[in-house]
């Protein structure tokens, strides 16, 4: 499963898309929008992001192939929220169903490191002193 | 011929839009359509280093050849997560 939407994302869908009587776990990741930009001491009041939309949805198809190849048997679901998200909310969510959990957790890291390194996705950061600036990511650490 | 160029983001402020059509001639490369819309915006074009090319849904090298018909992409750093 693999979305792309302009509302508010519901984990319970994808747990439920990753379900299968032969797995005995399932991992789960949110990324939720933060007040505070890495290295920036102005507080962030609102997000945008904005996709290339048939790019986004082939890089993410093929970013869960990728995860399904090197952790699997396993399901996963992808979706990322796109225009306003507001504080506190996730702005993408991913559901890893596994046989056992060290796969389910590895598999999870996996996808949203692969994600943020490489799906045509943008944010905008809105600050509380009005101004604004498109944000990329950077490499953390593993 | 005729290609349609997608921008994104600050690319898309810069250039003021964020789909257009434009005219060019046969063998016209990626980096040429850049260096045309870029040409009177200094500051799209300190940008030209982060900025990554696709052509129909898939990077592409910037010395790719377009066909008529073909969608280019202008792609800054992602955001995404």
């Amino acid at each position: 499963m693999i979305l792309l939407t302009r509302d508010p994302l519901d984990l319970a869908a994808l747990i439920d898309a990753v379900r299968d009587d032969t797995f005995g776990a399932i991992a789960t990741f949110l990324g939720v929008t933060r007040a505070t930009s890495n290295g920036d001491p102005r507080p962030v009041v609102a997000l945008d992001y904005e996709v290339y939309e048939a790019m986004a949805r082939t890089q993410l198809a093929e970013i869960a192939a990728d995860t399904g190849r090197r952790f699997g048997p396993l399901r996963i679901a992808i979706a990322h929220r796109i225009g306003t998200v507001e504080l506190g909310e996730p702005s993408v969510a991913i559901a890893v169903g596994t046989p056992h959990r060290p796969q389910a957790f590895a598999a999870c890291a996996y996808a949203i490191d692969e994600l943020k390194a490489r799906v045509e996705i943008w944010k905008h950061e809105r600050y509380a002193d009005g101004a604004a600036e498109w944000r990329p990511n950077t490499r953390t650490a593993p | 011929m005729r290609v349609r160029v997608l921008a994104f983001a600050r690319l898309r402020e810069l250039f003021g839009f964020g789909e257009r059509g434009i005219e060019c001639a046969p063998g016209t490369t990626l980096e040429e359509v850049w260096a045309q819309l870029a040409a009177a915006l200094p500051e799209a074009r300190a940008l030209r280093p982060s900025t990554r090319f696709a052509r129909n849904g898939t990077l592409a090298a910037a010395s790719a050849v377009l066909q008529d018909g073909d969608e280019v992409a202008f792609l800054p750093p992602v955001g995404g997560g």
